[in-house]
This record gives C-alpha cells, sequence and structure tokens, in this order.
C-alpha cells in the first residue's frame, strides 16, 4: 500500500535538516521495501518540532519531531507508517493543542498543502475568493476589502479599502499591484512561510486587487535572502498563467492580470514602498518624499497599489467568506487576524495567527513557552528593529495597533522577539544606531548623520563618559530623528532606543548619572 | 562555488548577452545586474560602461545603482561565501557570542576573507528562521542553531580548515 509521508520544504525546516531527513526516509523505504509518497509540504510554523515529519493514517496526519536522519531507521522499525508510536511522536498534529488555540484565516492551508500544485491548492478551497470576484465590478470588490476593516500588514496600519479605492479612481493607461515582499525585519518570517509554503494565496490575492483598481500587470519584490521565496513564486506563477488563472484572459472572463517576481539586493529601505518602487524602477533604493502618493504616482509614475503580502494574502479568504466574516474577528480598530511571529530566546518560537486582542503574555507563555534559555524573559522587541523593547510590566497589553500606540510602541509586522535576562539594553540601542547607520538610504541628515552621532553617542554612554550629559544628548538626538526624518527608518530607530533608555535605565547607569546630578 | 578571474573576454559576450535579453523589460538595472553577477560571480569593471550604453543610461548612475545595495560585489568573493545573522531575533539566542568565534575561527572580520582565501565572511541582516538562531548560510545552504562547535563541525564537513 502507497503511505504518504509529508517532510515540510520550508526554509526554515530545510535549515534544520529536512532535506537530509527525506533523503534518510527514501533510502530506508527503499531498503524495507516500503511503498512511500513522499510529499514537500509547507511548515505547520512549529519551528522547535521541525523537521516535522508527517504520516497519513485513517487516524488522521500522524507526527513526528524533530526528526534526525539517524532516527529514521528507528522509525520505520517502529511501524511510523501506521502511526505507530515513538518518542518522537506527537499524534495527530491537527489536535495539538499550539494549532487548536490559532485561529488560522490566512495560514489555513500552511503546513497542509504541498505549496507548488495547484491542484493541491484548488483542493484546499484555493481561488474560490478569485471566482467570486470576478462575478463582481470593480467598486464592489474594493467595498467588500473596505468592510473586511483590513488595514496594511506591512506595519503602517493604513486601511486597505480606501488605499485601493484611490487607485481604482485614479483615470490613467496602466495601473500596478507591487508586493511588498521585502521582509527585513528580524524576527519575522510570516512573508516567507506564505511565499514558500501557500505561494497560490498571495498570486490570488494579487489577481483579486488587480480586477478591483483595474491594473493588469503585477510585480511581487521579493529581498535576495529569501532565494526559496523566489523560487516557490515563480514555479506558482507559471503554474497559474499555464492554467489561466494568470494571463491575459483570466479563467475566460475577458480580463488581464500577469505577474512577475522581482529580486532585491540586500538593502533593508527597500522595505519602505517608495524606495522599492525606486528599486523596481532600476534606481538606488532612495526614500521618495510624499506627496504624491504611490495610489497615484507609484510605479513608473502610475497609479500603483502597494501592499505587504500578509494583506494581499488575506484577500482571497475575505472575498471567498465575505467582509462581515472577517470584521467579527479582532478588537477595536484592528479587525481580523494577525499572524504573530515568535522568535528569538522562546522554548516554542514559530507561527502563532489569532484575532487582534490576544496579549503578550498569553503570545509569550502561553504559546512560546517561556525563554528557551530557562531564564527570566526580559525586554521584548514587537514589530522589528524599528520597534520598542517592551519590559514585563507592559506584557499584558493586548495586542491592538491604537494599545500599543498608546504605550509609545507599535505592533508592527506582527514579530515577537524574547530576550533573557543576560540582554545589555544599552548595547541594543546601540545595535539600533548602528543598524540605522548601516541601512540608512542617506536622502535625509537627520536618519544619515543622526544614526553614526547616535553610535558615538551610545559608545561614550557605554563606556561611562559624561553620562548624564550624553544621556541628555541621546534624547534631544531622538527628538530630532522621530521629528525630521523622511520616512521610518530614520523616524522609528528612536523607538528601540528611547524605549530600552525608559524601561531599562539602570543598563545605561542612567541611576548614578541621576544620582550623580542630583 | 569558485568563480571566473575578472574581466576575460568570455565575460563581455556574456555581458552582451544579458543585455540583449534583457533590456526590454521595464525597470531592467537590478535583473541585469543579478543575471551578470549569478554568471560570473561578480559586476566587473567594463560592465558597467556596457549596462550604461545598453540600458541607455550613464555610467553614474549604473554605478549608484551597483555600489548602493549591498548585494552587488564590484570583486570577486574569495572561495565560499559564509554569512552570519547579526539581527536582533538571533542576538537574542547567542549570536554575537557566534559572531565573535566565526570571526576568531576564520582569522578576519566581517566583509574579510580567511587568509588563505578560501572562505569570505559577510553579516546577514536577517535569514528568515528567527525562532531557530543562529543562523548562518554557507554558500547556499542554510543552518540554524548554530553553536560554536557546530560552527566548528559545519566548517570541517564543507572540507575548510577549521
Amino acid at each position: 500500500m502507497n503511505i504518504t509521508v509529508y517532510v515540510p520544504r520550508d526554509s526554515t525546516a530545510l535549515a534544520l535538516g529536512a532535506d537530509e531527513v527525506c533523503a534518510a526516509i527514501r533510502a530506508e523505504a527503499q531498503r524495507v521495501g516500503a511503498e512511500v509518497r513522499i510529499v514537500r509540504n509547507g511548515s505547520r510554523g512549529m519551528f522547535w518540532l521541525e523537521p516535522l515529519v508527517e504520516v497519513a493514517t485513517p487516524q488522521g496526519r500522524i507526527g513526528y519531531g524533530p526528526v534526525e536522519p539517524g532516527d529514521v531507521a528507528g522509525l520505520f522499525a517502529a511501524g511510523f507508517l501506521d502511526g505507530g508510536a515513538h518518542p518522537l511522536a506527537h499524534g495527530p498534529v491537527d489536535a495539538l493543542p499550539w494549532l487548536q488555540h490559532q485561529e488560522r484565516v490566512t495560514f489555513a492551508r500552511v503546513g497542509i498543502t504541498d505549496p507548488v500544485s495547484l491542484d493541491d491548492y484548488l483542493a484546499h478551497d484555493g481561488y474560490l475568493g478569485l471566482r467570486r470576484a470576478l462575478g463582481m465590478d470593480a467598486a464592489a470588490i474594493v467595498q467588500e476589502v473596505t468592510d473586511s476593516g483590513l488595514r496594511g500588514r506591512g506595519g503602517a496600519a493604513f486601511p486597505t479599502g480606501i488605499k485601493w479605492n484611490t487607485v481604482l479612481r485614479a483615470q490613467a493607461a496602466q495601473k500596478y499591484i507591487v508586493c511588498n515582499a521585502d521582509e527585513g525585519d528580524s524576527g519575522t518570517f510570516s512573508d516567507r512561510m506564505v511565499m514558500e509554503d501557500d505561494p497560490f494565496m498571495l498570486i490570488e490575492g494579487m489577481t483579486i486587487a488587480g480586477l478591483a483598481v483595474g491594473a493588469t500587470r503585477g510585480y511581487i519584490y521579493v529581498r535576495s535572502e529569501y532565494p526559496h521565496a523566489i523560487a516557490a513564486l515563480n514555479e506558482a506563477v507559471a503554474s497559474a498563467t499555464a492554467a489561466a488563472y494568470l494571463g491575459p484572459d483570466i479563467l475566460g472572463s475577458g480580463k488581464a492580470f500577469t505577474l512577475e517576481v522581482r529580486k532585491g539586493a540586500g538593502s533593508y529601505v527597500c522595505g519602505e514602498e517608495t524606495a522599492l518602487l525606486e528599486s523596481l524602477e532600476g534606481k538606488r533604493g532612495i526614500v521618495r518624499a510624499k506627496p504624491p502618493l504611490p495610489a497615484l504616482a507609484g510605479l513608473f509614475g502610475r497609479p500603483t497599489v502597494i501592499n505587504n503580502v500578509i494583506s494581499l494574502a488575506a484577500v482571497p479568504r475575505i472575498l471567498q467568506q465575505g467582509a462581515a466574516w472577517y470584521r467579527d474577528l479582532g478588537m477595536g480598530r484592528s479587525r481580523g487576524t494577525l499572524p504573530f511571529q515568535l522568535a528569538g530566546n522562546l522554548k516554542y518560537g514559530g507561527l502563532v495567527e489569532k484575532a487582534f486582542g490576544i496579549s503578550l503574555r498569553e503570545l509569550l507563555f502561553d504559546f512560546g513557552g517561556g525563554s528557551a534559555s530557562g531564564r527570566p524573559i526580559r525586554a521584548v522587541q514587537v514589530g522589528g528593529p524599528l520597534g520598542a523593547y517592551l519590559p514585563a510590566t507592559r506584557f499584558d497589553t493586548p495586542l491592538d495597533y491604537e494599545a500599543f500606540a498608546a504605550i509609545g510602541a507599535a505592533v508592527g509586522h506582527g514579530g515577537i522577539v524574547a530576550f533573557d535576562d543576560s540582554v545589555d539594553m544599552a548595547q541594543q540601542a546601540r545595535y539600533a544606531m548602528e543598524f540605522c547607520a548601516v541601512e540608512s538610504c542617506g536622502k535625509c541628515t537627520p536618519c544619515r548623520i543622526g544614526s553614526t552621532r547616535g553610535v558615538e553617542t551610545m559608545d561614550k554612554i557605554i563606556a561611562g563618559q559624561d553620562r548624564p550629559q550624553q544621556i541628555h544628548l541621546l534624547r534631544d538626538l531622538c527628538d530630532l530623528m522621530l521629528s525630521g526624518s523622511l520616512c521610518a527608518m530614520g523616524g522609528m530607530t528612536p523607538f528601540p532606543v528611547l524605549s530600552a533608555l525608559d524601561h531599562f535605565p539602570e543598563d545605561f547607569g542612567a541611576l548614578d548619572a541621576a544620582k550623580h546630578a542630583a | 562555488m569558485q568563480h571566473a578571474p575578472p574581466s576575460g573576454a568570455g565575460d563581455s559576450a556574456v555581458i552582451a548577452d544579458i543585455l540583449r535579453t534583457h533590456r526590454a523589460i521595464p525597470g531592467a538595472m537590478l535583473p541585469v545586474l543579478h543575471a551578470i553577477q549569478d554568471r560570473i560571480g561578480h559586476i566587473p569593471p567594463d560592465a558597467v560602461p556596457a549596462i550604461a550604453d545598453g540600458l541607455n543610461v550613464s555610467r553614474a548612475e549604473v554605478h549608484g545603482v551597483l555600489t548602493y545595495y549591498h548585494h552587488f560585489r564590484q570583486h570577486p568573493a574569495a572561495g565560499r561565501v559564509i554569512q552570519v545573522c547579526r539581527a536582533e531575533a538571533c542576538q537574542a539566542r547567542g549570536g554575537a557570542a557566534l559572531a565573535e568565534h566565526v570571526q576568531r575561527t576564520l582569522g578576519c572580520g566581517f566583509h574579510g576573507s580567511s587568509p588563505d582565501g578560501a572562505l569570505t565572511l559577510e553579516p546577514v541582516y536577517c535569514l528568515g528562521h528567527c525562532a531557530v538562531g543562529p543562523n548562518i548560510a554557507i554558500g547556499d545552504k542554510l543552518h540554524a542553531r548554530v553553536t560554536p562547535a557546530r560552527f566548528d563541525a559545519l566548517l570541517q564537513a564543507a572540507g575548510a580548515p577549521a
């Protein structure tokens, strides 16, 4: 009998040896004469279990992990092809509490299907959103997205429907859909997972966006650090084109949409939308002054929808299930779900998709299991390198755009990086300035010069040189960068710096300094 | 991954061929530079005037783009490239100690090469495996949960002197 075994192809699983495990399973199956069909699925996002091998049984998919090549012979001996007991066995994967307690809306298929199989996508509700959209007029599609309450998942949280409506109403011979897949924030990997583990969902979302605003061309700008994502997307675009889900006549509707994958070149600031457009046009990735908005004068000067991967990936499900269904999830003005990414020093790191409103504490401890090192969690950075560092007293804040803004922090792209008590927050503040200095596009002075001055000032603080004066200078510099920078790079670098200083003054010698000054 | 030395006669043909197939695509600059680097291993000096001519832009514009992006190299990398993530999520899992160890072991700093020219060390700011760091890439191959001891083992397995 032919038994289906799933071995993830997600690049985190590959970094943990999934290819070697796959080869070992093939070799052992041949040796013992077992007929095995191997499917390279995406990852479930439970990275501490990767490589997580699953076997299809009458009881559902039984998981084994983390599997190393040396474990494979033992798994066969234990009868894992029939779901047999083994120290690495976790029972039916779908029943694991870590997955059960999530609201997997955008990530519903991720880890379950073969990412590059169009048939698999169609068998799991794929392209139902596009089919509905094809029967609607453009304004009705935009209205549906507006009514869903979807806000930009890249970090700025701008209402997606309003952006689309601006592009819909703009008059131009050519409009574009651009997907910002320049996921450079440390502690984030949800875009990468969508592209590697369910690329058709992104393609479908962009196609619907094209129908909604009257754009016939789309680009996905992917960072060069993500070669596996680029390969999966290219394969999926080719399949979708061959099956007329993309091209000059989508499913016989007479509507056209073509898609191209473009590769970035290692510039963090290209995640800023106008810098990304410059880069797509073949120029240095330098931030543009706004206005004009990209919605009116974007790529090649034409009206352009530019959205993050997760925003566009949310669209097929919104069209499939309706705006009200999506809007019923979440809290306040933050509607729907966000795929949170648990990263850094956590025991159970990975992808947790939840409706807005869950607290940081629930994510860190109920899902994350506390620190991986076993030491207390001292600081958590939410929202990438430009996000604030939060102390334990802030862990009960609900994950909601407005609630985070109220405490001087940002939800951003949903990346959550935990640090234990061995962290030196002055070093983290220095790093934030150093990163800004390395990655600044150089167009505006507060960011270009301010970040370098910031590193120098932090060096003096760390060396214990004129601390009260230097801390005063640091605050002044941050104030300038906050108010005077052209984009979020310089404008938000003060978030990690000032939050580290405000919440962890002892690491800056600020307590001694205050005593000194008194 | 050994690359050919810079600016052979073969390179000009490769560059001309890439320009011929890419020049019509909108915003061709980055795709052209990627194609050249993928084939030759870096962007040789004589590629700059050729690209300027092929895409009808100034040499200064080509130079500006080429030098702006961290990914593009103007000189061939010595031997195999090792990328070590230096970003926050890896820092939270021992990334700084690993970065120290790697520099000591290779005998070079970031952007430098080992004395025997077999390895080039580059920083990278996030490979996207932030739950299981510290992360590195040796050539195209990704490795997660890299402790100093595991780095030494990987280096040995890669056939380089530890």
